[in-house]
């Protein structure tokens, strides 16, 4: 058979467009353009300073260089300060069109699809683990270091091993509450947090194509943590709808091959699903929530790049209307954008959360990685929507962090522990 | 060719890059810095023993979670020559490639060496030897694209180099 005549898997088909040729192999290292290069007030000093040793100037193209200072911003300390201030001086001299600043900045990962700067068949490296977001968009994304960035900021161009791909179908029917959280906590506690080491996983089945795009970016999001390299849905109605009013529709889609050869596929019917919370230290630990109920906590997080979307929002008032915040702990919300923040206050939302106890914050990573607006102390518990529990994660060696959904994190704020929606309604 | 000569601290499985380099050490880029808060979140006394014991010997997954670059560089400006475990996470191996720490994957190696034992790794030949229990790992050698990243001493090398050209 012709190369080009072979099936190939999406991944192997997005980097064989990006190199010019009709056919990758898995396994191929191939040297590939790409379309949006991303980095954040964290990874990109380092990014910067190698940048400058390569010599190269300008970068590769100002459109296409995307600058978000989220993480410690705003500003938690004078040496994020100086980061920060690192980033807009390198955004100002590059002319780069893409750099975000406080008050227009969101957290990446829901900044980037809801601004139009991704588009399926898209190509995208971010100085970020989580970059994999975008997967849920059909693009080929993932998450590289800074000295990758620095490269690919000034060829246009970065290194690719072509990766096997395992398939993950979602078949039956979803319970009530249960949304991508649950079952990309599932998944992962199927798998293992090395489980797609290496591996474009691909989304598919029934329950996927009556997903919201929402979901989906909180499913690609976690692919990192199952060790994946992309986490990929196919476009289809539901994305083409998202993408109407943020793109011209030029843009190109690729779907897998029928008879294409997968590493392995697993079927997952999604009818016993069960609300899921990762219990300490590794986001594998997944278990039933109401296994989980008696387990007493200090703080409540909704936000991040994982769960600070209008769904997360949605999901986590209607628990909260009317009720109030268990008196002894902190439930800090963080919507994920200055647009998600919008529609969160027009909607209501950030009414009831202020009526019922909560914080309500301006964008940005803080708390999931124990930066800022939210760190714990030594021997603190927290239900939190974000996407790592390992030690430390979130402030303090001794302190621990159960990963949920937003139904469970909101329920577990009126509770006081970690509770179901049914426990608190 | 390049043999590094020291001794092994272990450690297990999983071993994710906020325990290398905790988040709240981020907001600097200075290694000396980063490389005093290495391993904080793991093994309280690292500081002490990576004063003896300059190489790394883990389970499956080491690196896990953040694409920070702070983890291999905390590790290497620590002083530790190289990384040998089970399995590496994708994005800190690249890391490690790009800046020039030693990252070697052998399930057997890893699993066979202890805490303690004297090591000697022949970069070139990709040869590990545990001098204290006389036995020697071959280990399959890198991608030929990837050993010119390290031939070029890292990334950043590579790259000006192949502008030249």
């Amino acid at each position: 058979m012709n190369d080009k005549n072979k099936p190939q898997t999406i991944a192997q088909k997005i980097l064989a467009y990006h190199c010019g040729k009709d056919y990758t192999s898995e396994g191929e290292i191939v040297n590939a353009d790409v379309d949006i290069v991303l980095g954040n007030d964290i990874t990109l000093p380092i990014a910067i300073e190698e940048f400058d040793k390569i010599g190269a100037g300008r970068v590769f193209d100002e459109e296409k260089v995307v600058v978000v200072p989220d993480h410690f911003a705003p500003n938690k300390d004078i040496k994020s300060a100086q980061q920060c201030k690192l980033l807009r001086e390198f955004a100002r001299k590059q002319d780069i069109k893409n750099y975000f600043e406080v008050g227009k900045m969101g957290i990446e990962h829901a900044l980037l699809p809801e601004l139009g700067l991704v588009l399926p068949g898209n190509l995208v490296v971010g100085a970020d683990s989580h970059t994999c977001t975008y997967g849920a968009l059909g693009a080929a994304s993932t998450g590289v270091g800074s000295t990758d960035v620095a490269v690919a900021m000034a060829t246009g161009k970065l290194w690719f091993m072509v990766p096997k791909t395992i398939k993950f179908i979602y078949s039956g029917s979803l319970k009530k509450w249960i949304t991508g959280k649950d079952l990309i906590l599932y998944t992962i506690g199927l798998i293992g947090v090395d489980g797609a080491l290496y591996k474009s996983m691909e989304f598919s089945g029934p329950v996927v194509s009556k997903l919201s795009m929402d979901s989906r970016f909180t499913i690609s999001n976690m692919a990192i943590e199952a060790g994946g390299k992309f986490g990929i849905f196919e476009v289809d109605g539901i994305t083409e709808e998202f993408l109407k009013s943020r793109s011209d529709g030029s843009y190109k889609i690729f779907k897998s091959d029928p008879d294409v050869d997968y590493e392995k596929t697993y079927n997952i019917d999604c009818s016993d699903i069960e609300l899921q919370v990762a219990a300490p230290h590794l986001p594998s630990n997944a278990r039933n929530a109401k296994d989980l109920t008696g387990i007493s906590i200090d703080q409540v997080v909704i936000g991040s790049c994982t769960n600070g979307r209008v769904e997360d929002l949605r999901i986590a008032a209607e628990i909260l209307n009317g009720r109030e915040v268990d008196r002894n702990l902190r439930t800090i919300i963080i919507p994920a954008t200055q647009n998600i923040y919008l529609e969160a206050l027009k909607k209501g939302y950030i009414e009831i959360f202020i009526n019922s106890g909560c914080a309500v914050s301006t964008p940005t990573c803080g708390p999931c990685l124990g930066g800022h607006m939210g760190v714990l102390a030594e021997g603190e518990r927290a239900v939190s929507t974000t996407n790592r529990n390992f030690v430390g994660r979130m402030g303090h060696p001794k302190s621990e962090v159960y990963l949920s959904g937003p139904s469970v994190a909101a329920a577990s704020a009126v509770a006081g522990r970690i509770a179901t929606p049914e426990e608190v309604i | 060719m390049i043999i590094i000569r020291e001794r092994a601290i272990k450690y297990g499985n999983n071993v994710d890059t906020d325990v290398i380099i905790p988040a709240r050490y981020l907001n600097t880029t200075e290694d000396r810095e980063l490389a005093s808060h290495c391993f904080e979140g793991l093994d309280k006394d690292f500081k002490e023993k990576v004063k003896e014991r300059k190489i790394i010997v883990a389970g499956h997954n080491f690196g896990c979670g953040s694409s920070r670059e702070h983890a291999p560089l905390s590790i290497k400006a620590s002083g530790i020559k190289a990384v040998i475990a089970v399995s590496f996470a994708r994005i800190f191996f690249r890391n490690a490639i790009n800046i020039g720490l030693p990252v070697i994957a052998s399930s057997q190696a890893s699993s066979f060496i202890q805490d303690g034992d004297e090591l000697e790794i022949d970069l070139s030949s990709g040869k590990i030897k545990d001098i204290t229990k006389d036995k020697i790992f071959d280990v399959k050698p890198l991608p030929e694209f990837i050993q010119g990243i390290i031939r070029s001493g890292g990334y950043i090398n590579f790259t000006k180099e192949n502008i030249k050209r």
